[in-house]
């Protein structure tokens, strides 16, 4: 009994990697092939076999086109370059201090609310009509009536850079945070201050380099994650012409099948727009590089950096303030009656909305609930099955490994999801729940890996050793002593993975086909319509389920130890 | 022995099979109680734009009584533009799945509706016309129900709403000059009340529209537009369509550097101050939208005493939906004086029906003359003359120009 329980979870955990790689890497292929065919021509499917360079022809030749591609690429750059910064300077400024760890609380609840939802709160937030405009109206700008500025959907995309950074923000601060620990980062600084550095340029110059050399895949992920996204876009970016992705989309979507061969070809240019981003960025890296050369030699001290320190904390706060608020908007307008402007509040509240909408909300909100869960499950298993097995077997696989991991973050979801589509009909599984899972799956797993293995590998590997010395086997030992110390960390590792599969648009739009619908593509196309009192509700759902999740994952550690003083967090 | 009775058995059962799936696959509307006891349990998805949450209600309700009634679920597939339910038959005839579709029913026109009948992409024979509820339809006062955009329906799609152009201000607001009267109009009070107009871009349909509105009234020979474009012509025959939006967009919202999304989000801007002239293809949505809060009570509608588009707009069923009698039962239903006097119901969608009311009983006939259309409709016979709606293929020319000249960030 023992034994063939030990013979299976062996099988299982020596399967677990590669089973793990091939969830990683086999759609990107899979999808990658599947649309790089079709963007030449072949596709038997839709009638076509001949290879030819005609659909780049079409692509090249459709209007808006460059400018597109353009504004994709350097509002990717820019909100990767911003956002990285804002943190580069917060942490240099800030680690070590009170605040530094008050404000660690925050980051997990903001890295979980959706983006979509996000966007809706920054837009109700800024707009000429929205909430601030309210506030400081008609008693400071003297107005009745909404300025007719062109703020949210700028043809620059300055508004989805300021919510892409926002939500950007959270995302580097955490895989810094999760970096840290693996440099010397409080002795560096005690070294730098007593050369006489100040604060700020201290760690810059010491410390930094050691994080970015680990955080490096994350801003690469952001990267690509900017250069291509949808939803954000559809929200806050312009619309004439939109991005690259967004226009892709459409011709995906077009009733000329044709279309669907040029859009695979703007998916591959989609693919050279975000590799030429990671390439100028390599450029940035140089510079930076060069630039911090420099200022070791010169050996300038910056003592004074009392203005960088108000600089990136106020940057820091004014971006989670406004999601926060944003946040807070939303649930107003998902209960407001009518609301006029420039009155602060509505002038009377409703449950109205939410009652029309609770009947339609039901079919969305199961199918969230139980993708997420099965996808977070699975990642769970899978991430715990190979962190325990590169234990066991002491290999670890290095930045190799950590590659694999950033993979489907790396490829613009538009270059490969489109694919998967393809592939997926031609399998004759689109549409189904199972495709939706294994989508979900994709992007669920990396970051499930991300947060977990650093506390994973952290552990004190002095309690197996113990727990070996009295008898334990392996198992006994993951099962009695690694797994419940370590549960904590697990349960936020599913909560972020359950807020990832939550925030899904793209593939959940492409292999649900409309026909599976979540919370979030619902909150999405309703967009369209500008209600904001229903956007208001489905946008609030969008943020509380993942919030819901982890405040499960705080509980459940907490009752089960209840009677454990040294299980408790140790906030 | 054994294997050649597998073999036989399993012959019939394909034989059986198929007999089955060809008799399954094609309900014949009429015969409407076999189509009725053949849609018990199936499930209709209904691919409809879902922008505006009162239809939305709408629909959940009917497919709450479509189950109650006759057993069969409905699956609202909430579209941001019927052009993706089309381009997913399209896929789905190119990859060879002739049967079992993703999509049943299609809420349908125009453009849409004439790719899919000329691609042979619609369920067929005729259906609509034998539906029970047809007897009430008002074929003889409204051509728009068996022409659509220019294109005979021949019974392939089943009417549901009717649609006329109209537009809409708040009386509570101060503005400069009379209310326009016509595009010309309208460009020259947008010069007196700059940034306070606009219209959806393309391909919304209520900003298409907008454009055949314009087009309509300016081209020099209108009768052209009841014909197939010819591209050589375009040009000419749109300059002075182009020319009025060139003068139109720099005194337009947000100078025609952004558009709202679509109507209801035009209403949403209305409601705020940004807008002071919407329009929507309902002459009872400002009504409708007073009755849910989303607009105060001072908003009245207008129209053009020259005239504006109007059409009818439909449902119909895919040729290899999966829920076919499902689907003839929605859409029969979708056509009852019940359904239709619940949908012109202001307070809960405000659209206008395609029945005769003079054809129903009084107990129907009573249903229509108790709704309140509310305060800001217009009586019918302030709605001013219908202007036609352009042949399909003057849409997808002047979308085309449309968005190289504005959309392209040149």
């Amino acid at each position: 009994m023992v034994a063939s329980g030990g013979v299976c979870s062996g099988m299982i955990l020596r399967l677990a990697p590669a089973l793990a790689i091939a969830i990683l890497i086999g759609p990107v292929v899979c999808g990658l092939l599947a649309t790089i065919l079709p963007a030449f021509g072949y596709l038997p499917a839709l009638g076509e076999e001949a290879l030819s360079f005609r659909h780049f022809e079409s692509v090249r030749r459709s209007p808006g086109i460059g400018p597109a591609a353009f504004l994709s690429l350097y509002t990717g750059l820019l909100t990767t370059f911003i956002a990285l910064g804002i943190v580069m300077f917060f942490v240099s400024a800030w680690h070590g201090t009170r605040f530094f760890s008050r404000l660690q609380h925050f980051i997990s609840p903001l890295l979980s609310v959706p983006h979509a939802a996000a966007a809706f709160g920054l837009a109700f937030l800024i707009a000429p009509s929205g909430f601030l405009m309210r506030l400081l109206s008609p008693g400071i700008t003297g107005l009745t009536r909404p300025p007719d500025l062109l703020i949210l959907q700028d043809p620059m995309g300055l508004t989805m850079m300021a919510g892409l950074i926002a939500k950007e923000i959270p995302f580097l601060l955490l895989v810094t945070l999760a970096a840290l620990p693996q440099t010397p980062a409080s002795r560096a600084r005690q070294v730098a201050g007593s050369f006489g550095y100040g604060r700020t340029a201290g760690f810059l110059l010491t410390t930094w380099p050691l994080v970015y050399r680990q955080i490096r895949l994350a801003v690469f992920a952001v990267i690509a994650y900017s250069t291509s996204v949808v939803d954000v876009a559809l929200i806050l970016g312009p619309s004439s012409p939109s991005t690259l992705a967004v226009q892709l989309t459409q011709w995906m979507n077009d009733p000329d099948i044709g279309m669907r061969f040029a859009a695979s070809a703007g998916a591959l240019l989609q693919l050279g727009v975000t590799l030429g981003a990671m390439l100028l960025w390599l450029g940035v890296e140089r510079v930076a590089a060069a630039v911090a050369r420099f200022a070791r030699r010169r050996g300038t001290r910056f003592q004074k950096d009392r203005i960088v320190r108000a600089a990136s904390a106020s940057a820091i706060l004014i971006a989670t303030l406004s999601i926060a608020s944003g946040l807070g908007i939303l649930a107003i307008w998902s209960v407001a009656g009518f609301w006029a402007f420039p009155e602060a509040l509505p002038r009377s509240f409703t449950l109205s909305n939410w009652d029309r909408a609770l009947p339609s909300l039901g079919r969305p909100l199961g199918i969230t609930l139980i993708t997420g869960l099965a996808a977070t499950l699975t990642a769970i298993i899978l991430a715990l099955a190979c962190l325990e097995r590169e234990f066991r077997t002491g290999r670890t696989g290095g930045s190799k490994a950590l590659l694999f991991v950033y993979i489907p973050l790396l490829v613009p979801q538009v270059s490969f999801v489109f694919g998967l589509q393809i592939f997926f009909l031609v399998l004759g599984a689109d549409a189904s729940w199972g495709a939706l899972y294994f989508v979900h799956l994709i992007f669920v797993l990396p970051y499930v890996f991300l947060s977990l293995s650093d506390p994973w590998r952290a552990w004190d590997k002095r309690y197996a050793s113990v727990a070996h010395g009295l008898g334990a086997s392996d198992n006994r030992t993951f099962w009695r002593i690694r797994l419940p110390m370590l549960l904590r960390p697990a349960l936020v590792a599913a909560g972020v993975g359950f807020a990832v599969s939550v925030g899904q648009y793209l593939p959940t739009l492409l292999i649900g086909a409309g026909r599976l619908p979540t919370i979030t593509t619902e909150a999405v196309a309703l967009a369209a319509g500008g209600d904001r009192r229903v956007i208001g509700v489905y946008a609030f759902l969008q943020m509380i389920l993942p919030f819901l999740g982890f405040v499960l994952a705080a509980a459940i550690p907490a009752a089960l130890f209840k009677n454990r003083q040294d299980m408790k967090a140790n906030v | 022995m054994n294997r050649s009775f597998a073999t036989l058995i399993s012959g019939t059962l394909f034989a059986l099979a198929t007999a089955w799936s060809a008799l399954a696959a094609d309900p014949k509307a009429d015969n409407w109680d076999s189509v009725l006891s053949q849609a018990k349990g199936q499930t209709v998805y209904f691919n409809a734009w879902g922008g505006s949450q009162n239809i939305n209600d709408y629909i959940a309700w009917a497919g709450r009584e479509l189950e109650s009634r006759y057993g069969v679920k409905v699956e609202h597939v909430k579209l941001d533009d019927t052009a993706n339910a089309v381009a997913t038959v399209i896929a789905e005839k190119t990859a060879g799945k002739d049967e079992n579709g993703r999509i049943d029913l299609i809420w349908i026109n125009g453009e849409n509706f004439a790719s899919m009948k000329q691609k042979n992409l619609l369920f067929s024979p005729a259906w609509a016309d034998k539906l029970p509820n047809w007897k009430y339809v008002d074929v003889e006062n409204k051509p728009t129900i068996t022409v659509d955009f220019t294109i005979p329906t021949e019974g392939l799609e089943s009417p549901w709403g009717g649609a006329k152009m109209v537009f809409f201000h708040d009386t509570a607001r101060q503005k400069k000059g009379p209310l326009p009267n016509s595009i010309a109009d309208l460009v020259s009070w947008a010069e007196a009340n700059p940034g306070r107009i606009s219209y959806p871009a393309p391909p919304d349909f209520i900003g298409s529209s907008f454009l055949k509105q314009a087009l309509s009234e300016l081209i020099t020979e209108p009768e052209k537009l009841l014909q197939p474009v010819k591209k050589d012509e375009f040009a000419t025959l749109a300059k002075p369509l182009f020319d009025t939006l060139d003068k139109l967009h720099p005194n337009m919202w947000r100078s025609g550097r952004a558009y709202p999304k679509n109507y209801p989000a035009m209403t949403q801007l209305l409601s705020d101050g940004e807008l002071d002239i919407t329009f929507a293809f309902n002459p009872s949505d400002a009504s409708s939208a007073i009755a849910q809060n989303k607009l105060p009570d001072t908003v009245r509608s207008f129209t053009f005493s020259g005239g504006t588009l109007g059409n009818t707009h439909f449902v119909a069923i895919p040729y290899n939906a999966t829920a076919k009698a499902g689907a003839l039962v929605l859409a029969n239903f979708l056509l009852s004086p019940e359904a239709q006097a619940r949908k012109q119901d202001p307070n809960v969608w405000g659209d206008p029906t395609i029945l005769n009311i003079n054809k129903l009983s009084d107990e129907d006939k009573a249903r229509f003359e108790a709704l309140d259309l509310g305060i800001a409709t217009l009586k019918p016979e302030e709605l001013g003359p219908m202007l036609p709606e352009p042949h399909p293929s003057w849409m997808v020319e002047i979308e085309q120009e449309w968005t190289r000249r504005y959309a392209a960030g040149n």
